[in-house]
């Protein structure tokens, strides 16, 4: 009951924030139009519909930790957590009350990108069912991670930190722009241990109906997840005792 | 009956102690009023008291339970309304007041009825569906304590309540806190002397973390030897300079 009342809450702090929506929403579906349409001009494999749509997926997910972290670290500088730091509401409610209501929006994202594909040309099979549910680790993951970002910093650091160098990072390491064969050494190396290329591969192996090749990207993906959740935590209840 | 007993009760961070082995004794259904200027430390007590932070050293009995063995048990007796206005600003004042109803579990009856009651108390009528975010400071301020209030608490802790507001949404918040006189206890910590002096049934000065002097503003006046409220605070802040 206490965590479904401060989930709600937390949607309709996201859902009423109208910057939150064109950005959250709108961007990810202006990128996939415009590339579609490079495409049809120039074609490129990267940015053939089936490829492209579940990598813009993937980078889609990037705003929900924008969304998170601006969420929680309006919520610390407004001193409603203090206010709510006084009422039975105990460690658990406040971490699942901030990123449960978030995880339908990523999927509803990742959905809508999908559905907007088909009339582009996306091949239309249950397959999108799948790609959709198997989301859900790394949008655990970005949301985590604004958790642990909005536990952090302040209002105006998360708008630097998480709204460009994070979105800039899942972009460049996530091979959805470019392939990250093609710039090779270190970057490569770099781009392999961090989830996002990871994430991107499952998706379209996902998409494509390749599970056994969506397994093997499967573990990096899952394991930052639980990693980067459980940091969370650590780092919203540390600050949750300094209060 | 004491509703709230501190016992040495100590703040440090670092090399700065916010509040030195405070003593005091707050009885319930009073109204008592923590006055201080800057950095006295009034606001770190509050944290203490209603468990946002952990004492140093020392111990405090809120309602019969102690801060630091039964916190939990210390927060379903207490509302606070912070310093800064503590409320959601995307969401409606009706839909601030259902969320601390939810949070304390109360059904959807009950709900219905408190914000019934409540806004009528704070007057919130008229203002029930616009957005907290675009309600005057006044006004929030309003919505701040009526949300403190919505657990039934026995315990009040107003910190700066009237803090940046013009005179005349001063005046009207006053008049909504003596309304609840003699209903609840009541914590308020305030830098101005007026504020103490029309709504405190005891006041307790306080500078550097220590509490100076406590008493009734007739009594404070009597130990300052002076019959101004203002001249008692600086006689009994300086000499504790000297």
């Amino acid at each position: 009951m206490r965590i479904i009342t401060f989930a709600k809450r937390c949607a309709k702090e996201i859902l009423r924030d109208p910057i939150n929506l064109g950005f959250g929403l709108g961007f990810p579906l202006v990128l996939l139009l415009l590339l579609s349409s490079m495409q049809a001009n120039i074609p490129v494999s990267l940015f053939e519909i089936d490829t492209l749509t579940p990598g813009i997926t993937v980078f889609g997910l990037s705003f929900m930790t924008l969304f998170s972290a601006t969420l929680i670290a309006k919520d610390r500088e407004s001193a409603l957590l203090q206010r709510l730091y006084a009422t039975p509401l105990t460690g658990v409610d406040f971490i699942l009350g901030y990123m449960l209501p978030i995880l339908p929006i990523a999927l509803g994202q990742t959905a809508i990108c999908y559905l907007v594909a088909i009339p582009l040309g996306l091949t239309a099979s249950v397959n999108i069912v799948y790609a959709i549910i198997g989301i859900i680790p790394m949008a655990i993951f970005n949301i985590a991670l604004g958790l642990l970002c909005g536990s952090v910093f302040g209002v105006k650091q998360v708008g630097g930190i998480c709204g460009a160098l994070l979105t800039n990072l899942s972009a460049w390491l996530s091979g959805v722009w470019f392939d990250l064969n093609l710039v090779g050494g270190i970057f490569e190396k770099i781009a392999h241990a961090l989830p996002f290329v990871h994430a991107v591969e499952m998706e379209k192996a996902l998409f494509s109906g390749n599970f056994e090749a969506a397994a093997l990207h499967f573990l990096p993906v899952i394991l930052y997840s639980v990693v980067t959740t459980a940091a969370a935590c650590f780092c919203f209840l540390g600050q949750m005792k300094k209060q | 009956m004491q509703a709230i007993r501190t016992i040495e009760l100590v703040k440090r961070y670092k090399n700065l102690t916010a509040v030195d082995k405070l003593n005091l004794e707050i009885r319930q259904g009073e109204l008592f009023s923590m006055l201080g200027v800057n950095g006295a430390g009034k606001t770190t007590t509050v944290k203490m008291l209603s468990c946002l932070t952990k004492p140093t050293d020392g111990d405090a009995i809120v309602g019969g339970h102690s801060i630091i063995k039964e916190p939990e048990l210390v927060k379903r007796l207490i509302g606070v309304s912070p310093q800064e206005t503590a409320v959601a600003l995307n969401l409606s004042v009706e839909e601030n007041l259902k969320l601390i109803c939810g949070i304390h579990g109360f059904p959807k009856e009950k709900t219905k009825a408190k914000i019934r009651e409540l806004s009528g108390q704070f007057d919130l009528g008229a203002v029930l569906q616009r957005k907290a975010g675009k309600l005057s400071g006044g006004f929030k301020r309003r919505v701040s304590i009526a949300m403190a209030l919505i657990s039934e608490p026995e315990i009040l802790f107003l910190d700066e309540p009237t803090l940046g507001l013009d005179v005349i949404a001063r005046h009207d918040l006053w008049d909504v806190i003596r309304s609840l006189k003699g209903k609840i206890t009541i914590i308020l910590t305030t830098h101005y002397m007026e504020e103490a002096e029309n709504l405190s049934d005891r006041i307790g000065i306080m500078k550097e973390g220590r509490l100076l002097s406590v008493g009734t503003v007739e009594e404070l006046n009597v130990a300052a030897g002076t019959n101004d409220f203002e001249t008692a605070f600086v006689s009994i802040v300086k000499e504790a300079a000297v």
